[in-house]
């Protein structure tokens, strides 16, 4: 059979296997951009995969000083976790560590509905009895004195059961130079779609992995099935003009928000050619037994 | 359906407690039997029908066509829909409301949304003393909701307040804020004498600095905080004001610091 291809890039018959998970998001103020998102980088943090770090969580977009609760500029974070305590307990930890104490920062609720997740609500026995609790219009706020000013910050966040985590496609290119262009340009198009984040630094993972290892206590391991270096002394799924592979990895608020980025970020990669990017695109999956969503990659090819 | 409409026929010659025609108590009522209720509070009082001609059906949504200083009580424990009076009245407008919209186009009597819980008392024109202020021997003045007076307000507004809002545009009177527990208050205006007297926690936002303070009251200088840009902005989303009124940089003062001392008075700077 013909393989499937777009501007010249071979596209596998294949697809992304992603799972349900819980998430939230706020909204983070500063006096600048820059150090609203100087706390934003901060609180996320070590935050690139469930497995290790607890939650999975980035910037999803940034706000113009019309768009935030205190006209002030800002970004929205995501956060996503397996389960609903994590989550609360990560937002929490990473508000309190990160946010609280970045120069001139508010924190706001990103998301509406779902359980509330507590906010200020914990973090305001920082205060140490000063704080202030403010009630109007339908909102609740604390302000909680400290020593540029006053840390505000709403005292719930929304909560969604809707979101998926582990959308994700794979660029395969002749080198790593070339895989990483390509990478970088899925990047930028994704990261224009709202409702979603790609955790891993700076949007990119060099180290896909696979379920089980060769030792005990090990649940994943590297991806050798896509290690160039390994081609010839294992099973590969790479042909010989393949030697460099990196993934894109897609949270989302929604399952359209992840099909949405999955679209933007193919459509990036295939604009790119494979002359100075890659050469051929696949998705990771477990078979489609573990997880509830799949992203065909025909499906969402421009 | 068209909202049920009291036309006043003349001058009342008594005053009159109007707390029975709000949406939640004449639901389910004949036009008859609202004719029938008593409003007038002397030896003989006057019946709803003596006073008012009654149009239209809809009790969610109440007007009154011309007002008085001798209508008291109007919206009393009001709960949801909507009232309306095109003219003046007397005290105690909006008393124990908990939710739903009156807009009165005159002005108030004392009491106005006394121990008002939720909902959005609007005043066009002017209003008493004890705005929000609780009744002879209540311990608690307004406990939630938002009232605003487009106009004036006089002296002791707000009264041992414990949350909501409260937006006075033109000024008010003496001790604004007094025996606070916690809430809001913005002014808009000339301010009186000792605004937060004895108030223990709570908030006092003033668009100038207060001309008379209790001596209790603290300078903390001016404060570089989120919170004005935050209760600025929602005045005017509200529709309330259409300039904000603090600015980013605010000065406080600190109080009342005769009791827990947990208020604060925050004004802008620079006029």
């Amino acid at each position: 059979m013909q393989p499937l291809t777009r501007n010249g890039i071979v596209i596998d018959d294949t697809f992304a296997e992603a799972f349900g998970m819980r998430a939230t998001a706020i909204i983070i103020t500063a006096p600048t951009l820059k150090w609203a998102r100087q706390a934003a980088t901060t609180m996320t943090g070590y935050a690139t995969s469930v497995i290790g770090c607890g939650c999975e969580a980035a910037i999803d977009l940034d706000l113009p000083p019309s768009k935030t609760p205190d006209g002030r500029p800002g970004c929205r974070v995501m956060l996503f976790a397996v389960s609903t305590d994590e989550l609360q307990r990560q937002l929490r930890n990473r508000v309190g560590q990160c946010v609280l104490t970045s120069p001139g920062s508010a924190c706001f609720a990103g998301m509406e509905g779902g359980t509330p997740l507590n906010l200020g609500s914990s973090l305001r026995y920082f205060g140490d009895g000063w704080q202030i609790s403010k009630k109007f219009g339908g909102r609740h706020y604390w302000r909680i004195p400290v020593m540029d000013g006053e840390f505000l910050c709403e005292a719930t966040t929304g909560m969604t059961k809707e979101a998926v985590g582990g959308g994700n496609f794979l660029l395969l290119a002749a080198d790593a130079e070339k895989a990483l262009l390509a990478a970088e340009r899925a990047v930028a198009a994704i990261g224009k779609i709202p409702g979603t984040i790609m955790p891993f630094p700076g949007g990119i993972v060099r180290s896909g992995s696979k379920i089980g290892a060769k030792y005990k206590g090990m649940t994943a391991s590297t991806n050798d099935a896509f290690a160039p270096t390994l081609r010839g002394v294992v099973k590969s799924e790479l042909s010989p003009e393949i030697n460099a592979v990196l993934e894109i990895v897609i949270d989302g608020e929604t399952n359209e928000a992840v099909s949405a980025a999955m679209r933007a970020g193919l459509k990036a990669v295939i604009d790119l050619g494979p002359k100075r990017g890659a050469l051929r695109i696949s998705a990771g999956n477990y078979g489609g037994k573990l997880g509830k969503f799949h992203y065909h990659l025909k499906d969402l090819l421009p | 359906m068209k909202g049920l409409t009291f036309t006043l026929r003349a001058e009342p010659e008594e005053r009159l407690d109007l707390s029975a025609l709000t949406p939640d108590r004449l639901d389910g009522m004949s036009v008859a039997e609202i004719a029938k209720l008593r409003v007038g509070i002397s030896r003989r009082p006057a019946l709803v029908g003596d006073i008012f001609r009654i149009t239209g059906k809809d009790v969610s949504q109440i007007a009154f066509d011309g007002g008085s200083s001798r209508f008291d009580g109007i919206g009393t424990g009001m709960s949801g829909g909507t009232l309306y009076v095109s003219g003046d009245v007397g005290a105690q407008a909006g008393r124990k409301m908990t939710g739903g919209t009156i807009v009165i186009e005159g002005s108030c009597g004392i009491h106005a949304g006394s121990g008002m819980i939720g909902g959005k008392l609007e005043i066009h024109g002017h209003a008493g003393d004890y705005l929000g202020g609780p009744l002879a021997g209540e311990m608690l003045g307004m406990e939630g909701g938002v009232l605003v007076v487009r106009g004036r307000a006089g002296h002791y507004a707000g009264d041992r307040m414990r949350r909501g809002v409260i937006a006075i545009l033109k000024g008010c009177g003496d001790y604004a804020g007094s025996r606070m527990i916690a809430g809001s208050i913005a002014v808009k205006g000339r301010v009186g004498a000792m605004p937060g007297y004895m108030m223990k926690r709570g908030s006092l936002l003033f668009d100038r600095r207060p001309e008379t303070l209790s001596p209790t009251f603290i300078d903390c200088g001016r404060v570089d905080i989120a919170f004005s840009g935050l209760f600025d902005r929602y005045l005017i989303e509200e529709g309330i004001l259409d300039k904000p009124l603090l600015g980013r940089k605010p000065g406080k003062y600190g109080g009342d610091t005769a009791v827990l001392g947990k208020g604060e008075i925050l004004f802008r700077l620079g006029r």
